[in-house]
């Protein structure tokens, strides 16, 4: 298995091994969402594979953000969101009203578009939630600290300056400490939310590489509008497109189906849009 | 038309300055006046003895030592009543109430208009509330309670906009990290929320401890040395008030008195700068 997550994120498309024997992992179906009157989306069916990198992608506005929302039900927080259909992840409902919240969000860690560290130290940032999950032995804690900053290539960058304030920390650095922070707490799935557009293109690709890593041992949904990164790091790609004033789920499927020969017409020009 | 701009626009500008420049101007020379002229009449009156002796002779001679400890005790039970409903009340309406609705405007609004209400108007409430309904008397307790209700619209609203000022991505990436409501609000909102707090705070307790109107009517005027919250206890400002208005020869110390409370307004202004600046910076780090 872990010869099969081996990957390099230059290889062409169809060169590339699959990321895991394919397993639903979160499935959507028929999910609609509804702020007061307006629809983000509509009729969502979906299955994550498991291990894998999930991109979806689309125009802005579709409702691909929304859709991450209900995954952790982070939606919930959002004054009058409407949420219907059936969304499983594990094969459980996670949109029964008898869903352990924290569990869920445990499970399921989320980064978002402008790194949002807390206003602690580096320390604190990763050791503040740990606590409050229930890890109360301070060896422990550092141990995670340090093994989680290791897995973000940040260990070395402040190994020196823990203490310091997280807010220091250059943009790039920033995101990655929320990267460290999510995956302490040793979540089954990570979602980003456009985790690259608020970074410069070094630290962007240093966060993009960082998440092509994660395959095979997080289910990652990533949300992006730069096709090109969808396309290096992607396994499946999801195109969501607004149809009749709501987002819809146009075409789904592995990359190199999605990129190579896209069955939607819109699709076909979309990607093709990109490439020109 | 460019010539025109060109000439017009030194002009316009030069008296918007000047505009600018006597309004600030104004309002520090009144401010320097006040300053110097109870500086001038009431600095030669300090003394470690002023400050600590009983009042001989209503006031003339003698210190201000029982009208400080009553003072104190006030602004202690105004404090200990007002900052805990203050920041319980603040919490409930920047966290737990929409924005939109009835609950939240309504409170809003009735804080607006209490917080404009004039204090003689809190004095008449306290003292038939306080001291005649609840049975306090003249006590330094009901005029703490009477100084409370005056004090928490200011509380409220400036501690409520602290918690709006803490950025909302806080709270989206705590409960994405699952973190519950009150561990992100004890570890993380509240600590943000000290800055506003601590403006609510000088601004009440400046309020406050400047009261006249509001405490006659409820802690009253005797200026013996307080044995309990129970007895009556002579506010600063209240002595103030009484040693110009009603004893004559009252005046040399009535301007120290006033020096007193001026300096414990600028001493409170300073230590909350000092609390903003070092306490604060260490605990929670903003860039």
């Amino acid at each position: 298995m872990k010869d099969l997550v081996k990957f390099r994120p230059w290889l062409p498309l169809e060169d590339r091994d699959a990321c895991c024997v394919p397993s639903e992992f979160i499935t959507s179906g028929k999910l609609s969402l509804q702020y007061g009157e307006t629809s983000a989306f509509k009729d969502v069916s979906l299955a994550i594979n498991k291990g894998c990198i999930t991109a979806v992608v689309g125009p802005s506005g579709c409702g691909k953000t929304s859709f991450l929302l209900c995954l952790n039900r982070l939606i919930d927080l959002v004054p009058n969101a409407r949420v219907s259909g059936t969304l499983t992840i594990n094969r459980q409902d996670i949109l029964s009203p008898a869903t352990d919240l924290i569990r869920l969000r445990r499970q399921v860690g989320m980064i978002f578009q402008k790194p949002n560290p807390f206003p602690l130290s580096i320390r604190r940032n990763i050791e503040f939630p740990l606590h409050e999950h229930g890890v109360k032995d301070r060896e422990q804690r550092a141990h995670i600290l340090e093994s989680t900053l290791r897995e973000v290539g940040l260990f070395e960058e402040v190994k020196d300056r823990l203490d310091a304030p997280a807010l220091s920390l250059s943009g790039g650095q920033q995101q990655r400490l929320c990267i460290a922070r999510a995956i302490a707490l040793a979540p089954e799935v990570l979602l980003f939310d456009e985790p690259c557009s608020a970074l410069d293109p070094i630290s962007s690709g240093v966060v993009e590489d960082l998440i092509a890593e994660m395959r095979g041992r997080y289910t990652v949904v990533i949300v992006t509008h730069n096709l090109a990164q969808a396309r290096r790091i992607a396994d499946y790609v999801a195109i969501f497109w607004t149809q009749d004033g709501a987002g819809k789920l146009i075409e789904s499927g592995t990359a190199a189906a999605v990129f190579e020969s896209p069955t939607h017409a819109l699709t076909a020009a979309y990607i093709g849009g990109a490439r020109g | 038309m460019a010539e025109s701009v060109g000439r017009n626009h030194p002009r316009s500008e030069w008296l918007a300055r000047a505009m600018v420049w006597s309004a600030a101007a104004l309002v520090t020379v009144t401010f320097c006046c006040i300053l110097g002229n109870i500086l001038w009449q009431g600095l030669s009156h300090i003394s470690w003895t002023f400050l600590t002796a009983p009042p001989r002779n209503a006031g003339r001679e003698g210190g201000i030592g029982p009208i400080l400890v009553s003072t104190g005790l006030i602004l202690g039970v105004c404090l200990s009543v007002s900052l805990p409903i203050g920041i319980g009340a603040a919490v409930l309406l920047s966290e737990f109430t929409a924005d939109d609705s009835v609950f939240g405007g309504l409170t809003r609004r009735s804080l607006d208009v209490l917080s404009g209400v004039p204090s003689i108007v809190f004095g008449l409430f306290g003292n038939a509330f306080f001291s005649k309904t609840l049975g306090l008397g003249f006590s330094i307790l009901s005029g703490g309670l009477t100084l409370a209700c005056m004090v928490l619209p200011i509380l409220i609203r400036a501690t409520e906009e602290g918690f709006r000022a803490v950025p909302q991505d806080y709270r989206l990436s705590a409960a994405a990290l699952g973190l519950s409501r009150t561990t992100t609000l004890f570890h993380l909102l509240l600590p943000a929320a000290v800055p506003g707090l601590l403006v609510g705070l000088v601004l009440g307790v400046g309020r406050a401890i400047a009261e006249t109107a509001a405490l006659i009517f409820t802690s009253g005027y005797v200026d013996r040395m307080p044995a309990s919250l129970m007895d009556s206890g002579r506010a600063l400002s209240i002595h103030i008030f009484d040693l110009s208005m009603n004893v004559s020869g009252g005046d040399a110390n009535a301007y120290a008195s006033a020096l007193v409370l001026v300096a414990a307004l600028l001493m409170i202004n300073s230590a909350s700068d000092w609390a903003m600046d070092h306490w604060l910076q260490r605990r929670i780090v903003f860039a």
